[in-house]
């Protein structure tokens, strides 16, 4: 090719830099979005135009999207938000020791109070060269992100022997863990799922003294919690720990590999030893609405949308939700004040929070800020309650909640129908 | 002939919340309520143990419930009082140990039933909110689960129990029955914590609150998740679908996360 290609020769056209000066001109916004890309000076230095940055206003004044909200922003670098990035990989490479962190995994998920101890865990483990951290976990779990919550290491036990209430089960396979992996620590959760439990059993069996309500954790010093949270205990980081919430920082900087890790015998002769002197006989029905509001599990809350109460209190009773309220049907007269959801009501925890007519105002969504799952009802698709929500329906509150009655009823029917086996269903049923 | 079931309530001198006086213990209480309500409907027989200070008057209130007796393995305070109980347990062949689940004094570790059932070779049945039966030497247990969740079990007697908060209310306790009640006191060999006096115990620090910590680079980031809405986006709406397939939408929901089961 000749020496004279446009990529070496700088032209300049006047004209189009006239235009482009005169930010009145009808032409100036092509001009301008024409000449993107970097701008380099007689010098070769890259110039910034700062009057490129931006776009004229409504009425006539300069604006600047800083947000970067507006993407018809003309001029200037168009940066959006990095999606999807790729953390970076933690990876331990035949480990020396291992941090055992057993968590509760309330719902078959990690709560926040699993994520901080595995921070927690990475904290101890940096203080050791090569340490893995190490995740047990029992049963069925829904849980997709143990890469990025700081698990190194799985240890999965699945059978039947571990579901339901069955401290003793879980007791021997940890029993079989530190036997053959000899765990630097063992981190549980002091809560009130199973996790202070089980770390009790271990600590009687293993003749450990644990560190309980340990809110302030280092390789060498530990401070716990004593009478009642009055005092602080300074003492030695002992072996096996139970564990505040906030004790740590979750993981979320980095990526780990959550590769599984074998147990010896498992499904063995060890698991028949143990035999279970607690037969569990199932969850008992009880009555939703005698537990209260800020502990229950699955809340139906009904709003200035609900016209027909008493489907509503029907549809409460036949999926066995909680009921919960907007201030608006409290102040109407529909519903008791203790019901009452919110700011000034109660601060609720459901693990699911199906919202029937509740439009959102934010005094109702501070109240529901804990909840896991959000499920509206609702007529308006664009108010707040139906954004929050993690599955909207726009439609009639009557319309769903008849349907959804019915579904309920034929529910059970079903099970007894296609199987008995499980018999933790049909009691719980 | 003797009764069938030997219980044994273990209670401490607990701490009021707001004051830090000395009371009668929340879950103590609520285990002495639970073995005299199970006195009047089994064959069976409650004694009360305390192991500490015999001139405690916390005991009293614990006497003023309804108790004739109360026994106290006299003991220094700030001594494990584990092997004290044990030889005290074996002695009386109690098979039915009721404690709370967390002492309000001291480590308030929780360990003290669990050291024991490992001692004495006996299940440990956690947070118990009702015994609703012994028969034949089985008990069948309500166990208090979070969410205000009951789960029934039935264990085989020996066994000891950790009350929950849940279970039944403390009755009142009368003053002058307290008085009046009759302090068993047993001599009990001194056994020192040894782990225990190398700890600094000190008064609770307030615990920082965790502030929200934007991770951001930019000042644009940061402006961003300062004004954000609270509105987590990538939630599935339905909005042309007939009310059925919304309601299915809606139950498979509660079905995938076992609200429904
Ligand atoms: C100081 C203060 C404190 C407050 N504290 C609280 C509090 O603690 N808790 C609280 O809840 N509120 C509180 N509020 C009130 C709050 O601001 C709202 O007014 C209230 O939450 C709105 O209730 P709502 O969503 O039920 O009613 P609306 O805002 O009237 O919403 C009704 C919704 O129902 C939908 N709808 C209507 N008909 C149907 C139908 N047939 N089918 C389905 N959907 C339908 C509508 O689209 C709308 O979205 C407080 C307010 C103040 C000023």
């Amino acid at each position: 090719m000749s020496d004279f290609s446009s990529d070496n020769i700088i032209r300049r056209d006047p004209r189009a830099e006239w235009i482009a000066r005169n930010r009145l001109h009808p032409l100036h916004d092509s001009v301008v979005s024409a000449g993107r890309g970097e701008v380099r000076g007689p010098s070769g230095l890259l110039r910034k135009n700062p009057h490129l940055v931006g776009f004229i206003g409504p009425n006539g004044i300069k604006r600047i999207d800083r947000a970067n909200t507006n993407s018809s922003a003309i001029g200037g670098k168009k940066w959006s938000a990095p999606q999807d990035v790729v953390l970076p990989l933690h990876q331990v490479v035949n480990p020396e020791g291992y941090i055992v962190v057993v968590p509760d995994m309330v719902g078959g998920r990690l709560t926040a109070h699993d994520k901080d101890i595995l921070g927690l865990a990475h904290k101890l483990a940096g203080e050791h060269a090569n340490f893995a951290v190490v995740a047990v976990c029992f049963g069925e779990s829904k849980e997709t992100q143990f890469d990025l919550a700081g698990v190194d290491r799985l240890i999965h036990l699945f059978g039947s022997e571990f579901d339901g209430f069955a401290p003793e089960a879980r007791l021997s396979a940890l029993m079989q863990i530190d036997a053959q992996y000899q765990p630097q620590h063992w981190l549980f959760p002091d809560s009130i799922n199973g996790g202070a439990d089980l770390a009790s059993r271990l600590a009687a069996r293993l003749g450990e003294r644990p560190a309980t309500q340990a809110w302030q954790v280092s390789a060498s010093k530990t401070v716990c919690r004593g009478a009642s949270a009055s005092t602080d205990i300074t003492r030695e980081t002992p072996k096996i720990l139970m564990l505040l919430e906030e004790c740590g920082d979750a993981i979320d900087e980095t990526r780990h590999e959550a590769l599984p890790l074998d147990l010896d015998g498992y499904g063995l002769d060890y698991w028949e030893r143990a035999e279970s002197r607690l037969v569990d006989k199932g969850l008992i029905a009880v009555d939703p609405n005698a537990i209260p509001l800020a502990e229950a599990e699955f809340i139906l809350s009904a709003g200035n949308g609900i016209h027909n109460w008493d489907q509503f209190h029907e549809c409460a009773r036949a999926l066995g939700a909680t009921e919960g309220a907007s201030r608006v049907a409290v102040d109407d007269g529909f519903m008791p004040r203790a019901r009452q959801v919110g700011a000034s009501g109660t601060w609720v925890t459901a693990r699911l929070y199906l919202a029937v007519g509740i439009s959102g105002a934010i005094q109702h969504m501070q109240g529901i800020g804990q909840c896991d799952k959000v499920i509206a009802i609702n007529t308006d698709a664009a108010c707040d309650m139906v954004k929050r929500a993690d599955l909207a329906v726009v439609a009639d509150s009557e319309e769903v909640l008849s349907e959804l009655i019915k579904l309920a009823q034929q529910y059970p029917l079903s099970i007894d129908n296609v199987s008995n086996v499980n018999e933790e269903n049909s009691d719980a049923a | 002939m003797p009764p069938s079931v030997n219980m044994v309530a273990l209670v401490s001198v607990g701490r009021h919340p707001q004051s830090g006086r000395s009371r009668r213990a929340e879950q103590d209480g609520r285990a002495v309520e639970m073995g005299m309500n199970l006195s009047c409907d089994i064959d069976g027989q409650l004694s009360v143990v305390h192991v500490g200070d015999s001139k405690e008057p916390v005991l009293r209130q614990y006497a003023g419930m309804g108790l004739d007796a109360l026994t106290v393995l006299e003991q220094d305070s700030g001594l494990d009082v584990l092997p004290g109980v044990v030889t005290y347990l074996k002695e009386t062949k109690a098979n039915l140990v009721l404690t709370g689940v967390r002492a309000e004094r001291g480590e308030s570790s929780g360990m003290l039933p669990y050291l024991l059932a490992e001692q004495l070779g006996w299940p440990l049945v956690p947070r118990v909110a009702e015994i609703l039966s012994i028969k034949e030497g089985e008990a069948q247990v309500l166990l208090a689960l979070p969410r205000g969740q009951r789960r029934s079990i039935t264990v085989a007697l020996p066994f000891i129990a950790t009350v929950d908060n849940a279970a039944k209310g403390a009755r009142q306790t009368a003053y002058g029955p307290g008085l009046r009640a009759q302090l068993n006191v047993v001599e009990s060999e001194d056994n020192t914590d040894d782990i225990a006096t190398s700890w600094d115990i000190s008064p609770a620090k307030p615990r920082p609150k965790r502030m929200k910590v934007v991770k951001a680079k930019s000042a644009a980031d940061r402006f961003k998740a300062a004004t954000a809405k609270p509105a987590g986006g990538g939630g599935r709406v339905m909005k042309n679908e007939t009310a059925e397939e919304k309601a299915q939408a809606i139950f498979d929901l509660l079905k995938q996360e076992k609200i429904v089961r």
